[in-house]
């Protein structure tokens, strides 16, 4: 389990402008992968507009910069612009293991058509690009989801 | 100093080696058990268009195609859970075969092998074990070279004790795998530090949207109609939420996207020469896709724990042959130098005997090798030199570079030295080099202790003579009693003989012996009765003697008894007690190797001289001539009647062709003669065979050798070569005793 406050967070990463920290909120990501039989994996957590263009990335787990062509949505919608993740990047989760990660994301973000991304790949496995697709909106907060193939449970917490 | 890091570098990694080579070659053998297990073999004329058309006109929803090393292909599904979506597939029919799961156990290993589970560090020690085992390849490959005799004939047979022979055999077997198993994974290791590049070059860029429209069937993309299945690495479908995604397509030449409404190739980007380099320094390592390289290497890497068993084994024994001299003080404050000169090590004994007893006096003794001589040693009375002597009087392995370091001493030292020479007095170049260092330093000044003493073959009863000389000069009582380390002997049961040459009071009697028989455990351990082979000394030790006496063997370890021939001579302890002998009797004895007396390797003729006893290592050559090489034997005796030894196997050697001629002279008949007489008759014959290449091999009394060498110079001198010549290139050999 691994635990991360980023007070910038979205801010620093995004176009959009965050007035101040008055109007950002603390949010806990939790994730919690299945027992996939596999090494451990690399997952990127990244946020959309309701068009689909990429806003900004949360989290990158998973160090080794060579493996991100296989997070191939990430990397497509960010446009392979990794340049922005420092700071943001940590180990890879292992099989069963709960990634838990707290960023700031402006409230703006929320009820607004935004979706937050999650990319999973791990060795020698499927590629699994939008793993999970979730409309980031105050009331789907603290509601579990599965994710298609590796993701047991991902909630986001206010 | 190879030797050292090979020593110091086995027993400083054995451990983690262990773990590499071991998880290492169980992961050898997965690519040949994925391709024997693999039912859809790689099929040929199909296209990646068609597969992908089959594979999802049966099951919908697939994601994601990809063709394994092995030939397998693997679809992924959208849908279900993680692993269960993944399927192999026929190529042929698209039709799903059986779940595909990863095995978990080749996972586990393959993190034991590459990281020792230890994340980046892991990796790092998993590298740098490699490294070693290198070295260690290498550094083995040039000693077992140096031993062989050079790297020309590094794929001799090896010598030795059992042990010994495992450890070089399997080191040489071992060696391609190992160099090419090592070299790999440095490559990998480098490239997963990023040290090396492994040219993954950046993905091509998401092509800009093209046309909307509606898709094509994937079986009628023409991007995908062109390539053949067996060039498919990956292909992942456009995600049938976006309507703007496309095909991404991964092939053994480059990777690119293809647009599922034209059905064009976009943005393809070949492979660089970096990843194609990778890829295949990768699949070498892995064997994937290249599963008999896989078998290979995972069977050299498994001669890796017996190396080190067998290493360790011979590491151990040589330790303790070598064991460091007790209470050795250094050379500043040393009264008494000992230097040693030894080509095999019994005169380090002497040395030893000398140093203790020297230090029981209340002495401080210094005992080193004579290479390692100090320009002063400012508190000595006394210095030893101890020094046996090398082939034809050159000096001993220890003391190579003596005589020279001796210029660098300035003025005559205030103590005084002592020379005592070892050696054995049936060579004309007797204690050679013990004379010569006496000689040199007498001519530099420097004051004598005692005249130099010779030492005949180890005696222990000259060497306490000396010691009682070395008393009387000293003033003081030493007792020098040195008991000489000799190998472990075994009893030998006499089963046959024969007699010979009693008639012509020369009698002989060629001595039959069983092989003594010895456990698996013994031969491992080096313990047991060794490999031997015609030509190589059989030592006998007489009951109450310490002292062993020296036979030619004339039969080889394939004979499976143990051969000599013996002339009975008047009043010689050793021989008259082999003489002695019934079938059943047996005796003490060990083999000690004359590697420098045998047959060159090759089909040129060999041309075998030897009188009298003189026969038996070469009717040990011919007994082992199972290839018909042609071999001519000249032998000389004194009476057909009574002393042609060997005679009616020599006629059974000639009925099969293992012998190709015979030429007999014999010396108390009308007309006779000695050996050498029949080579000169002979002289256009033996220019002809020594043009050809031959070898000559003497064996015989020191008076025969002489008599043949001016034969042969004198029926040479046609040819320009000469029997010096010849033994240069080691085409003449002689055994004299």
């Amino acid at each position: 389990m691994r635990i991360k406050t980023l007070i910038a967070g979205l801010a620093m990463t995004t176009a959009l402008t965050v007035p101040g920290l008055a109007m950002a909120r603390p949010i806990t990501l939790t994730t919690t992968l299945k027992n996939y039989g596999g090494n451990g994996a690399y997952l990127a957590l990244y946020v959309t507009d309701a068009s689909g263009a990429y806003k900004g990335t949360l989290w990158v787990a998973g160090s080794k910069s060579k493996y991100y062509s296989h997070l191939s949505g990430w990397e497509r919608a960010s446009r392979g612009n990794v340049a922005g993740i420092n700071g943001i990047t940590g180990a890879s989760v292992g099989a069963g293991r709960t990634l838990k990660v707290t960023v700031d994301l402006a409230d703006a973000l929320f009820d607004a058509g935004y979706k937050l991304h999650i990319d999973v790949a791990a060795e020698d496995m499927r590629d699994s690009p939008s793993e999970v697709v979730v409309p980031l909106t105050t009331a789907g907060a603290g509601r579990p989801m599965a994710g298609r193939s590796y993701i047991q449970t991902f909630t986001y917490g206010m | 100093m190879v030797r050292w890091i090979h020593k110091v570098l086995a027993l400083t990694v054995v451990i983690p080696l262990m773990v590499l080579v071991i998880s290492g070659s169980g992961l050898s053998v997965m690519p040949a058990l994925d391709r024997a297990g693999s039912i859809s073999r790689p099929a040929d004329g199909i296209s990646i268009a068609e597969l992908a058309g089959r594979t999802a006109g049966i099951t919908p929803g697939v994601e994601q195609i990809k063709r394994l090393p092995s030939g397998k292909v693997v679809a992924f599904y959208a849908g279900t859970d993680g692993p269960a979506a993944m399927v192999v597939v026929d190529p042929s029919s698209g039709e799903p075969v059986s779940t595909y799961a990863p095995s978990a156990f080749e996972r586990w290993m393959t993190n034991l092998h590459r990281s020792f589970f230890l994340g980046d560090g892991g990796r790092m020690a998993a590298g740098a074990a490699a490294f070693a085992l290198l070295v260690l390849t290498l550094s083995g490959l040039q000693m077992t070279a140096r031993r062989m005799g050079g790297w020309a004939r590094l794929l001799d047979r090896s010598r030795g004790s059992v042990m010994e022979r495992l450890h070089a055999d399997l080191g040489r077997l071992a060696m391609p795998g190992l160099i090419v198993s090592t070299l790999t994974a440095l490559f990998l290791s480098l490239t997963t530090f990023g040290v090396i590049p492994d040219g993954q070059s950046q993905a091509p860029a998401f092509p800009t949207m093209a046309q909307g429209g509606p898709a094509l069937p994937v079986d009628q993309i023409d991007a995908l109609r062109g390539i053949d299945l067996s060039q498919l690495r990956e292909l992942t479908f456009p995600n049938p939420a976006d309507p703007t995604d496309f095909f991404r397509l991964t092939t053994a030449a480059g990777e690119g996207y293809v647009d599922p409404v034209s059905g064009a190739l976009l943005a393809w980007q070949n492979h660089t020469v970096g990843r194609q380099i990778y890829e295949f320094i990768y699949r070498m390592h892995t064997g994937r896709g290249l599963w008999w390289v896989g078998v290979l290497l995972g069977l050299s890497a498994l001669g890796v724990p017996v190396l080190g068993v067998t290493g360790t084994g011979l590491w151990w024994k040589r330790r303790r042959a070598h064991a460091p001299i007790a209470a050795n003080v250094p050379a500043k404050t040393a009264d008494t130098v000992v230097l040693v000169g030894s080509e095999g090590g019994s005169t380090w004994g002497f040395a030893r005997t000398l140093h203790a007893a020297l230090t029981a006096k209340g002495h401080t003794v210094h005992t080193v090798a004579m290479d390692s001589v100090a320009r002063s040693y400012p508190a000595a009375k006394r210095m030893f030199l101890l020094t046996s002597t090398h082939g034809d009087g050159t000096a001993p392995a220890s003391a190579g570079a003596f005589l020279e370091r001796l210029d660098g001493i300035g003025a005559p030292p205030s103590f005084r030295f002592a020379v005592l020479g070892f050696g054995d007095r049936q060579f004309p170049q007797f204690c050679r080099f013990a004379r010569d260092v006496d000689a040199a330093l007498t001519q530099r000044g420097w004051t004598s202790l005692l005249p130099l003493e010779t030492i005949d073959r180890q005696c222990p009863q000259e060497f306490a003579r000396w010691g009682k000389s070395l008393s009387a000069v000293m003033g003081e009582d030493l007792v020098l009693a040195h008991v000489p380390e000799r190998p472990r002997t075994h009893a030998l049961t006499l089963i046959e003989r024969i007699d010979y040459g009693t008639e012509v009071q020369a009698p002989t009697c060629v001595l039959r012996f069983a092989l003594p028989g010895s456990s698996l455990l013994t031969r491992l351990a080096g313990r047991g009765w060794p490999q031997f082979s015609a030509g190589d000394l059989l030592a006998i030790v007489p009951p109450g003697d310490t002292l062993p006496r020296y036979y030619s063997l004339a039969s080889s370890a394939r004979d499976a008894f143990v051969e000599i021939c013996v002339r009975k001579h008047p009043g010689g302890l050793c021989s008259g007690l082999l003489h002695g002998l019934r079938p059943g009797d047996r005796v003490e004895a060990f083999v000690k190797a004359n590697p420098s007396f045998r047959p060159v390797q090759g089909r040129k003729p060999i041309i075998l001289i030897g009188a009298g006893t003189g026969i038996g290592p070469l009717a040990g050559f011919i007994r082992a001539n199972r290839g018909r090489r042609p071999l001519h034997l000249y032998f000389g005796g004194r009476d057909p009647a009574s002393d042609f030894l060997y005679e009616r196997e020599i006629q059974g050697w000639l009925d099969d062709r293992r012998l190709t001629s015979l030429s007999t002279v014999f010396s108390r008949v009308r007309g006779g003669g000695y050996v050498q007489d029949r080579l000169r008759a002979d002289s256009d014959r033996l220019r002809t065979l020594i043009g050809a290449g031959a070898q000559v091999l003497v064996c015989g009394g020191r008076g025969m050798a002489a008599g043949v060498k001016e034969a042969l110079t004198d029926l040479l001198v046609p040819t320009g070569l000469t029997p010096g010549l010849l033994k240069d290139e080691g085409r003449y050999l002689e055994d004299v005793y």
